[in-house]
């Protein structure tokens, strides 16, 4: 690269061309236009893509592996709607380089349309992170209907009992290639987990409200936008849903050590995975914590997404979460419909997130469940593979686990419904909790069969 | 945003009121001057290059300061930034460079014949001499807004000039994405290396994008002068050596930047400078001279003195750990060097520390000896 270029910056017209752009004095003219589209021709020209494309080679994320220097060619001087560049979606994975073991995305979007004008490069990404789920050709299922939660007819926490009592099929054989979709398959059954084991239940997912740049891009303007309509539509919220929002630059000391003491305070991101995507950006303006009186429905506003909600309670009845779950994303989906707002969403992505490891649904289902045998086996990472579960410390992403306590929660997010999801989460733990208690009594366990990708 | 004409159109659909950052916490020279009115004339501007008021002020929106310690909060993405944006930078200026007016000329002097002394600061005391000062190459954006293009072609560029110097200025660089181990592990014992920055200051204006694409050291085999290329600034020069000789260190200092300064010019590239501002640096703080000339000296028993700071502001003078800005002070030896940048020559400002710092000795003498230093106080420089 250094000696073509080399010439072409030391040709004496380039240089020329090089001392007026930048010359000191402001009096030509056109230099000084609001368009300024001559000089935005010439920087192009003196720059091409090539002279821009970034060094990868010690780079191990989506996007380093996706953004080929033909596709970066094609794509380094679109712009969005909003004017939101390739530059600026992938520089988080620029200057994130990531980690033999784990395998980041390395990109955002800062608008709707980043995932369209950009399809070159982020339908491979999506495809990547999200085994093969092709945005080109398939559809992703939204599925937030609370009618199909059953009520298991049995209790699972007597001795002995095993997860096929309950009335639908519930091991993890891949059935859905063999069974046509119906929804009696399609309920959620098992959904009350063995407290002796499950400490907690949780399902998260986000929201970005159409029509306004993601944070990433946000302006102080429409972050703050945001959180009017998002905290005008909580307040509509009523009953067990009724709650009260906590801007995150205006509160009391004593709201703060409550927020902590809850564990539902967030805090300015210091992730460079984050920070490098100008999320952090007039920190802490337009952020806050909405919460119910009850403390069991959370909505973080304008950290890495407009919104993420968030159900959890202590124990395990995931059940009782999913329902409040979807019950309270519904109604919140309508309180800013009558307004005129809508979330983003589509058929080929589902719901539109920051990340594109948050497409499709952007739901992380999960439990705080203690494993102390399982945990030491050396089959656990493949159990937990197969049955499309991943493990994190209690702390949440890029924490350990202390003592035999795993944050247990779904692998996946694209190209399955919430419904399947939270099946597939329930299905896996009440399996993880017989194989603890398999081993408790020193008998053994067994690997279950990987569960299949999407539905054709 | 950092860089890119991007955003700036798309924002003045909101009123200026929507968009005014919330400044209330705030302690740095921007949020000091920013004024709604200010942001609502500036806030539809651009420089050629499309750097906006935003990107102007983000680092300072982003880092409230402190009470203590006023930072500037804000930064150029090119050169035009200072002319488009004067309405807020000018007070700003004026304000971080003691009364510095918009109609004021600066004065550059790099002729170190013209320096009386500092051949002499007692080595017993003053353990090392350093002067440093940045440039930036016209045409290309700033650190904060470069693209990655612009940032290789001034790497490109210095390597070329820096290449041809020769006698005692002789060198090599050194690309920090291509070091070895034992390379990068001398340049950390010989205190030259440095790494991508930390400080959120720096962070928040996007200087640290692409790390460490186009960054390195370069020095001389004599270890005594030192370039770096796309930190803070596309050039930060450096000459140091150890001891108290900084008639040498500025010697070399002159020399070499001349030197450098030619050969840029050959390739077809001046450094940003005007009549106003001397040269043009990212930082606000950094215009003038960029000059920062300094000694680490052991002042044990004048640290601990009353009336330390005080003499310290007398002579234009400020004190830094031995870790340099924002690092505290190790077994009595301070950092101790000049605290304007504009508005007095490079000549003037070597000067002042040569001076202060044979003072300062002076009067850690008498305190060792038990003597008061009261008659011999300096007069507000």
């Amino acid at each position: 690269m250094a000696g073509p270029f080399t010439r072409l910056i030391s040709g004496r017209n380039t240089a020329v061309l090089l001392a007026s752009l930048g010359a000191g004095t402001m009096a030509t003219g056109f230099l000084m236009t609001e368009n300024n589209s001559l000089v935005a021709e010439a920087k192009k020209m003196l720059y091409p893509p090539s002279s821009d494309f970034p060094d990868l080679r010690k780079h191990n994320n989506c996007m380093a592996a996706a953004l080929t220097p033909a596709v970066y060619a094609k794509l380094r001087d679109k712009l969005t709607p909003n004017n939101w560049t390739l530059d600026q979606c992938i520089q988080t994975g620029v200057d994130n380089p990531g980690h033999p073991f784990i395998k980041t995305v390395g990109c955002v979007a800062g608008d709707e349309e980043s995932y369209e004008v950009f399809a070159e490069l982020f339908d491979p990404i999506i495809k990547d992170r999200h085994n093969g789920y092709d945005p080109r050709t398939m559809t992703h299922p939204t599925d937030l209907d609370a009618s199909k939660v059953f009520t298991p007819s049995h209790d699972l926490s007597l001795p002995g009992s095993s997860v096929h009592l309950s009335a639908a099929p519930t091991c993890v054989e891949p059935y859905f290639s063999f069974f046509p979709v119906s929804v009696f398959l399609l309920q959620i059954t098992n959904g009350v987990f063995d407290e002796k084991y499950v400490l907690s239940s949780r399902v998260r997912t986000g929201r970005s409200i159409r029509g306004l740049s993601l944070p990433p891009a946000c302006s102080r303007a429409e972050r703050r936008e945001v959180e009017r309509v998002v905290v005008m539509a909580l307040a509509g919220l009523k009953g067990d849903l009724a709650g009260r929002y906590y801007g995150l630059g205006d509160m009391t000391d004593k709201e703060q050590q409550q927020l902590i003491d809850d564990h539902f305070l967030f805090d300015k991101p210091v992730s460079p995975l984050l920070t490098c995507a100008f999320m952090a950006r007039d920190w802490p303006d337009a952020r806050g914590i909405w919460h119910n009186n009850e403390k069991t429905f959370l909505i973080w506003v304008n950290e890495e997404d407009h919104t993420r909600v968030i159900s959890m309670e202590k124990g395990g009845n995931m059940k009782r979460v999913f329902e409040r779950f979807c019950r309270g994303l519904k109604q919140v989906e309508q309180l800013i419909q009558e307004r005129g707002w809508e979330f983003m969403w589509n058929e080929r992505l589902g719901y539109i997130l920051t990340c594109p490891s948050n497409l499709g649904t952007g739901l992380r289902a999960g439990v705080h469940v203690r494993l102390p045998n399982l945990s030491k086996d050396s089959r656990f990472s493949k159990i937990l593979d197969n049955l499309r579960l991943q493990k994190r410390g209690t702390g949440g992403v890029d924490t350990a686990a202390t003592g035999d306590t795993f944050d247990i929660s779904n692998n996946d997010r694209l190209g399955k419904s919430e419904v399947e999801l939270v099946q597939l989460l329930v299905d896996g733990v009440n399996y993880l909790i017989e194989c603890e208690k398999k081993l408790e009594k020193g008998h053994d366990i067994k690997v279950p069969a990987p569960i299949t990708q999407f539905r054709k | 945003m950092p860089f890119g004409n991007t955003h700036n159109q798309m924002k003045l659909k909101y009123s200026s009121e929507q968009e005014y950052p919330d400044l209330s916490q705030h302690n740095n020279h921007m949020a000091k001057l920013l004024t709604p009115a200010i942001y609502e004339r500036l806030r539809s501007k651009q420089t050629p290059s499309g750097f906006t008021l935003d990107d102007v002020i983000q680092t300072g929106i982003d880092n409230p300061g402190h009470p203590f310690i006023m930072t500037v909060g804000c930064v150029a993405g090119d050169e035009e930034t200072y002319e488009v944006f004067k309405e807020l930078l000018d007070p700003v200026i004026e304000d971080r460079h003691g009364g510095y007016k918009p109609s004021d000329k600066h004065k550059t002097d790099l002729n170190p014949d013209n320096l009386k002394g500092g051949d002499d600061l007692d080595p017993n005391y003053v353990l090392s001499s350093r002067v440093r000062t940045g440039r930036s190459v016209r045409g290309f954006c700033l650190p904060p807004h470069c693209s990655r293009g612009e940032r290789r072609a001034v790497e490109t560029l210095s390597i070329e000039a820096l290449d041809t110097l020769s006698g005692d200025l002789k060198g090599k660089y050194y690309a920090l994405k291509n070091m070895t181990d034992a390379e990068q592990q001398q340049l950390i014992d010989d205190h030259f290396l440095f790494d991508k920055p930390v400080s959120p200051l720096l962070l928040a204006s996007g200087m640290a994008r692409d790390w460490p694409d186009a960054r390195g050291i370069w020095h001389n085999n004599n270890k005594t002068f030192l370039v770096w290329v796309n930190e803070e600034d596309h050039l930060r020069v450096i000459s140091m050596q150890q001891g108290g000789n900084m008639k040498e260190v500025f010697n070399r200092f002159c020399t070499g930047l001349t030197k450098i300064e030619g050969l840029f010019k050959d390739r077809g590239h001046s450094f940003m400078w005007n009549e106003h501002l001397g040269y043009v640096l990212t930082c606000p703080s950094n215009l003038g001279t960029g000059l920062r000339a300094g000694v680490h000296v052991k002042l044990p028993n004048m640290s601990k003195h009353a009336k330390f700071e005080e003499v310290l502001k007398k002579l234009r003078l400020q004190k830094r750990g031995t870790g340099g800005v924002d690092t505290a002070a190790v077994g009595g030896v301070f950092d101790i060097s000049n605290a304007d940048r504009l508005g007095f020559s490079e000549v003037e400002l070597v000067q002042m520390v040569v001076d202060g710092i044979k003072l300062l000795i002076e009067m850690e003498k008498k305190l060792e000896k038990g003597q008061s230093i009261d008659d011999i106080m300096p007069a507000q420089k």
